[in-house]
């Protein structure tokens, strides 16, 4: 039959500026209704009261780890554990193994994701070949083979020149560059955010300035090319003001911000725990306050989770020997409805705009919203359950999460892709 | 106390205690070292993964003469490298159940990690450019053998503070005691943060400064394997960071200069400082024994 209503939720979709109690009648994989007291006559029911509707989630920013790293996550795992944070849609950044820098590459991830994954995954395509910062990739192929976007995250493109060609390029097809901002020659050799707690704990510091010193030749470089850019993972206060001055200059400008970065600062870390090793690295109490800030008031336009899964054995090493990054797709929802929603920093339009409508409108894709004939992903969650993670149970095949054993209140509670749902609490 | 992972965490009166007793295994002038049955039966592990000479034999000589057994292993950094996690270095000497591990580590916060994941105490004799405890505490005896006191003396810590463990614990200690602490060294490898780790401290880049009416000139190694870049002009340093005899003028008449050793003669300290009446490097030597019996028998104690 492939109907399904979703009954009684309150549907908010801040992209038609809807918010009320209304039932959502999917058919066929796209929403055929969205009204109050639908017939489910014939149709599976899911029952929302009490629950928030919304568009389906997407991250903007993941790490699925394959090909080449399965024993770390695969495709299919990586979805199920978006699926379980509420996602429907997931954006996999290019430094597998093989780098996604072709359209082999890209076109083997589309077949595995529609073959294995429990939402819908799409690929980011890397800007240099092998993310060495060199030639650049074969963008337009890429393209038709299902990239949505360009970056070499991890790699930052350290050749300015190198920078400048591939956003004439990227601009020419319409894609994002996304840029992993980051000077490496600043960075080199450090383990954390370079400041008191850094000299503290005799780690080697990743200065801010790291950071700061490629979103600034980024956003000139934008403004030479005209290119839609967007900052990944923001965590320092400088960037986000000149993110900010960008935007008032009117260049296509983007950025997104973690829930680690807006949650956590360097001195929250406990001591030398792999855990909380990611880059950037967690900054200082003013940067997480200037990224909230920021997601407050739209300079910041999306929440991602930069979700970096390692092997249990990866991270059980000296913390300098340790690779960088954590998992994060199934707190993303519970961290951000603790310290925007709860508090009452931002409504909760707002709060499933930096989830839904704003990463679709940044990659242009053609998701984000619940509109009646368009795709039926949609993300129900609560914003009143209570309930502890427990990493243990993750459907990730890593656990590397500093969020272990962390009290939420509220958080997802189905997702539903293409009209079926992927995952139920 | 379960182990001796870094002076930051430690309590002054527990730093106050471990002098005391160290008092009591120093020998008197001119005698032989006393012998202990205090921790007979007991098998203290020496776990090197960066070579030492001194600090390993120290630690050696302090627990024989406190009647343990002492086993020191010295691990070459290539057979960690070829895939044996630290982890499991480890588990294998855990099985063996030994009663302490004494341990140098070239990662900073390597015996942190391991303390949470093994039972047996952990003294850290040095984790990479964190902290080197028992260090502090050496100097600490040294500069209460000549001046009774902490309190309210003037200390300058002279070189590489950047990836110095021994600035580290000494700055973490000699704060405790209130003890007024100039760091001094090139700009690049003097982090302005070392401000904020602990009250009273100063920094300059200029020696002279530096050595204005201290009562104690620490002296630090160049650490030429720590450094990543060429982080100075190396022939600059010695130059402006060389401790020779005008220095001393500087400095209260009764100076004590220390160095953790071994010594760059004509380098970072001159001869004629080295061995002059004014240099307490050997009593540092000496102290570390002693200072080591104190931590072995407390982190021992049943």
């Amino acid at each position: 039959m492939n109907k399904l209503v979703i009954k009684n939720g309150r549907v908010v979709d801040p992209a038609q500026d809807l918010d009320r109690v209304s039932d959502v009648a999917i058919e066929e994989g796209t929403i055929r209704q969205i009204a109050p007291s639908i017939d489910a006559t014939g149709a599976a029911e899911f029952d929302a009261t009490g629950l928030i509707v919304a568009p389906g989630f997407i991250d903007m920013h993941v790490h699925l780890r394959e090909p080449g790293f399965e024993h770390a996550e695969t495709i299919e795992t990586g979805a199920r554990a978006a699926a379980a944070g509420g996602f429907t849609s997931v954006c996999c950044m290019p430094n597998t193994q093989p780098v996604n820098d072709s359209a082999h590459v890209t076109s083997y991830i589309v077949d595995r994701a529609r073959r294995f994954a429990a939402v819908n995954v799409f690929p980011i395509g890397a800007i240099t070949k092998n993310s060495a910062g060199e030639a650049l990739a074969a963008f337009a192929s890429m393209k038709e083979a299902g990239i949505i976007a360009i970056s070499d995250d991890g790699k930052p493109v350290m050749n300015a020149r190198v920078a400048r060609r591939a956003m004439e390029f990227a601009q020419a097809l319409d894609l994002p560059y996304i840029e992993h901002c980051e000077d490496l020659h600043l960075s080199a050799g450090g383990d954390m955010h370079e400041g008191m707690e850094s000299t503290r704990l005799g780690l080697r510091g990743i200065p801010r300035s790291s950071e700061d010193v490629m979103v600034a030749r980024d956003l000139i470089l934008a403004e030479l090319t005209g290119v839609r850019y967007h900052v990944a993972h923001i965590s320092s206060h400088h960037s986000v003001e000149m993110v900010e001055f960008a935007k008032k200059r009117g260049l296509r400008v983007t950025c997104e911000a973690t829930p680690h970065h807006f949650v956590l600062a360097d001195r929250d870390m406990a001591p030398y725990d792999s855990n909380y090793k990611m880059k950037p690295p967690l900054r200082e109490w003013p940067d997480v306050g200037a990224v909230k800030q920021g997601l407050m008031e739209g300079v910041v336009d999306a929440i991602a989770t930069d979700h970096a899964p390692h092997a249990g054995a990866e991270k059980m090493q000296e913390f300098e020997r340790c690779p960088f990054g954590i998992i994060g797709l199934e707190t993303a929802l519970g961290l951000t409805l603790e310290q925007l929603y709860h508090p009452g920093h931002v409504d909760l339009a707002h709060l499933i705009r930096l989830f839904t409508h704003n990463p679709a409108r940044i990659l242009s894709l053609d998701r984000g919203a619940l509109r009646v004939g368009g795709a039926a992903d949609v993300t129900v969650f609560s914003l009143d359950r209570e309930w502890t993670y427990d990493v243990r149970h993750s459907a990730s095949k890593s656990s590397n999460t500093p969020f272990h054993g962390r009290k939420f209140k509220g958080g997802p509670v189905a997702s539903i892709v293409a009209g079926q749902v992927a995952w139920r609490l | 106390m379960t182990g001796l992972l870094d002076i930051e965490s430690l309590a002054r009166p527990e730093i106050e205690a471990i002098l005391t007793r160290s008092k009591h295994f120093q020998p008197a002038p001119k005698q032989a070292f006393k012998r202990f049955t205090t921790l007979q039966n007991r098998t203290i592990v020496n776990l090197f993964f960066e070579s030492s000479t001194r600090t390993r034999t120290s630690f050696e000589i302090a627990a024989k003469r406190l009647g343990a057994e002492v086993l020191s292993i010295a691990i070459a950094a290539s057979s960690i490298s070829k895939g044996e996690s630290l982890v499991d270095t480890l588990n294998t000497l855990g099985a063996m159940r030994p009663d302490a591990i004494v341990m140098r580590h070239a990662a900073s916060g390597a015996p942190h990690f391991l303390s949470r994941y093994l039972p047996i105490p952990i003294v850290n004799a040095g984790d990479g450019t964190h902290e080197h405890p028992t260090q502090a505490l050496l100097d600490a005896l040294t500069i209460l053998d000549r001046r009774g006191t902490l309190e309210n003396l003037r200390v300058a810590i002279i070189g590489d503070i950047a990836h110095s463990r021994v600035a580290r614990s000494n700055i973490f200690l000699l704060s405790k005691f209130g003890v007024q602490v100039v760091l001094c060294g090139p700009a690049s490898l003097l982090p302005r943060e070392m401000t904020a780790i602990a009250p009273g401290v100063e920094l300059t880049t200029n020696m002279e400064t530096a050595i204005r009416d201290v009562d104690v000139i620490m002296m630090l190694r160049v650490q030429l394997e720590r450094q990543h870049e060429a982080a100075f002009p190396a022939n600059e340093y010695f130059r402006f960071y060389g401790l020779r005899p005008e220095h001393i003028e500087l400095a209260k008449p009764d100076v004590i200069v220390m160095h953790p050793g071994p010594i760059n003669r004509g380098q970072e300290i001159s001869s004629e400082v080295a061995d002059s009446q004014r240099s307490a490097i050997l009593n540092q030597v000496e102290n570390g024994v002693a200072v080591r019996m104190a931590v072995l028998e407390r982190v021992l104690a049943r």
